[in-house]
């Protein structure tokens, strides 16, 4: 697997005048995980939305590296695999023509979209709307939205929100599984997950 | 920096989201329909010169884009999924896409529009076909594009709905009144090289807006 | 402090002379000013109207310029230098359409008819507008910022349209092809005189009253940031 580093320097993020947080500092290279905890509102996503590149800093730099070559931002998103709470996919299409359509913009021949639903337990329900689909069902179908293109970092902002004992046993085993040579960055506040990873950033610290 | 493929991806993507909701579609086509009602109630059973008219073509054609091109991009933003698409493509991409979505809508519009017109205004009649065709397809291509990087614009604000026309009228003046003066040379049957002062601004127009956009679409869409 | 003074005084002096000359058949005396056809007494207008729409065009290239300017460096003075270029151009653009619809109708009969020029300053008019109601519509600061500038762009590129095209569309009733009909300024020594004062002296005003929106700008906004 190729190397890819993460590098955040000085982050800071205000909106309106308020500072959420600042001077965040940090490096993070394949096989490690990292965790990101902090109160409601302390801004962890806000974060992870800045490191996947979504978002900019109010001043600070995000720098990726992948086999040993700065990636341009506007590249960023090539190489990253991102779950969240904010994360909207395309209620009138089917889950197969949301994944039809993230493969071809994705540019990836060989995603095995049927495998991957399989696994999240939808591929009975693929060629139903969206919009027909629990909140946990959409969780998991994020899942695959992120995992289609096997990205070297995977960003999980609440990986186990509205989802059941089965599909947090899932979420467990793809944390194990990508940690092996690949970046994982939690945001969560949940005790077990954050355990899971080896670096831990508490946004509360970082409050101005 | 530009994919075609991908441009195309997202172009497909916005056709068949609009085949199935129909948003625009309706919107736009009811927005024909009332204005055109109102034109011919108005109007009666008048002698309206050819000046007027082609003046109230280009009026229900800017106000009925109005009602449904910024649909691509507010859709976007009101159902969360802008980052769903920064996280699988380029900037740029997204906005040819939408932009060429745009331009189809917009001609499907206009031909309705036209032929609607000039069926049922007996005074429209059109002597030049040729300058005629040629406007609407420079107008249309002009038009399509001022209005999708406006509607990019609005689609970050908070009252989109009345902010659209405010913004995109000043911008589309020169257009709306050239492509209004070719149609009226269109209708007198002027030959067709006294029209190509107004071809000529039409396409210098639509070059200029489509690269300004190029320029400025990534400060828009990124945040 | 005294350049404020002489600024008033300038302007002062300006607009007594652009009124007192009187206007003669003959300009013998170096205080008389000829008679154009068509315009005798109301030739005085070219003092005032000509210069407040020269300083409402430079304002928006200058607030467009700003604009720009904060796209690349994201810093909010350059943004607030941008909205206050741009508050003083709506400023001059209504004084200068109303300056000349006034003109229009002791001239034409008519307060608007279309012409180019006019419509132009219309324009432009509805493009402040379109702005100042853009800008109200973000609350997001850098949002604000970076959209303002965007929209500013791209109205000043469609701005050569309608002054360079529309005039080959519409005839124009605007004096200029009339006094100027070979392009070379034919204008008498002392009209040039005032005119050229005059344009000078409204250049200065804008420049003083833009830093001193500048100002206003930095303190509102620091201010902002201490409160929150």
């Amino acid at each position: 697997m190729p190397t890819i580093s993460l590098h955040a320097q000085n982050l800071t993020k205000a909106f309106s005048h308020r500072n959420i947080f600042a001077k965040i500092n940090f490096s993070i290279q394949q096989s490690q995980t990292l965790a990101i905890t902090g109160r409601n509102g302390s801004g962890k996503s806000t974060l992870i939305k800045i490191l996947a590149g979504v978002l900019s800093a109010t001043s600070g730099s995000v720098k990726l590296s992948y086999d040993g070559e700065d990636v341009a931002n506007e590249d960023m998103y090539r190489h990253i695999g991102l779950v969240s709470p904010y994360l909207q996919l395309y209620d009138e299409f089917t889950a197969a023509e949301n994944l039809t359509f993230f493969r071809e913009l994705r540019r990836i021949k060989n995603a095995d979209i049927d495998g991957l639903l399989q696994r999240v337990g939808l591929f009975a329900r693929r060629n139903d709307a969206v919009r027909t689909y629990s909140s946990g069902m959409k969780q998991r179908l994020k899942y695959v939205f992120a995992l289609l293109h096997q990205p070297p970092i995977l960003f999980l902002d609440e990986p186990t929100a509205n989802l059941d004992t089965e599909g947090i046993r899932f979420v467990y085993d793809i944390i194990d599984e990508y940690k092996k040579g690949s970046i994982v960055i939690v945001a969560s506040n949940v005790r077990e997950e954050t355990e899971l990873c080896s670096e831990i950033i508490n946004l509360n610290d970082h409050v101005l | 920096m530009i994919s075609m493929q991908q441009v195309y991806v997202i172009f497909r993507k916005e056709l068949r989201s609009e085949l199935r909701t129909r948003y625009a579609l309706n919107a736009l086509f009811m927005f024909i329909i009332t204005t055109l009602s109102i034109v011919l109630f108005s109007i009666g059973s008048e002698d309206v010169s050819p000046n007027v008219l082609s003046g109230v073509l280009w009026i229900v054609i800017f106000f009925s884009s109005m009602s449904g091109l910024s649909r691509t991009f507010v859709s976007e933003e009101e159902r969360g999924t802008v980052m769903t698409l920064q996280l699988l493509t380029k900037s740029l991409n997204v906005f040819f896409g939408k932009l060429l979505f745009n331009f189809v809508l917009l001609c499907i519009l206009n031909v309705i529009a036209v032929v609607l017109y000039i069926i049922l205004i007996n005074d429209f009649l059109v002597k030049n076909y040729l300058i005629f065709t040629v406007t609407l397809m420079l107008g249309t291509l002009g038009l399509a594009s001022a209005s999708t990087i406006i509607a990019a614009i609005i689609s970050k604000a908070n009252t989109k709905g009345t902010l659209y026309p405010v913004l995109s009228f000043p911008i589309l003046l020169p257009l709306l009144l050239t492509v209004i003066n070719a149609t009226r040379l269109a209708v007198e049957g002027a030959f067709f090289t006294e029209a190509i002062g107004e071809f000529q601004v039409l396409v210098s127009y639509f070059v200029v807006i489509v690269t300004v956009s190029y320029l400025v679409f990534e400060y828009i869409w990124k945040e | 402090m005294f350049l404020k003074l002489l600024l008033g005084i300038w302007l002062t002096v300006v607009i007594i002379v652009a009124f007192a000359f009187p206007v003669v058949a003959n300009p013998q005396a170096w205080y008389e000013y000829p008679i154009i056809t068509g315009l005798e007494e109301k030739a005085r207008i070219l003092f005032f109207h000509v210069p407040m729409s020269w300083t409402t065009v430079v304002a928006f290239l200058v607030a467009m310029m700003y604009g720009i300017k904060y796209l690349k460096s994201k810093n909010i003075d350059d943004d607030i230098k941008s909205v206050a270029s741009a508050g003083l151009g709506l400023l001059f653009c209504i004084l200068a359409t109303v300056t000349g619809s006034i003109w229009a109708k002791f001239n034409w009969g008519s307060f608007w008819n279309w012409d180019p020029r006019e419509t132009s300053i219309f324009i432009l008019l509805l493009i402040y507008g379109a702005y100042f109601a853009l800008r109200s519509a973000l609350e997001d600061e850098s949002k604000r910022a970076t959209l303002s500038a965007v929209y500013a762009i791209i109205a000043g590129v469609t701005v050569p349209f309608f002054i360079f095209v529309m005039p080959r569309i519409m005839a124009s009733l605007h004096p200029e092809p009339i006094i100027n009909t070979e392009g070379k300024v034919h204008m008498n020594a002392t009209m040039l005189t005032v005119f050229i004062s005059s344009l000078a002296g409204f250049t200065a005003l804008y420049v003083w009253m833009l830093r001193m929106r500048i100002r206003l700008g930095r303190l509102e906004y620091h201010q902002l940031s201490q409160g929150a």
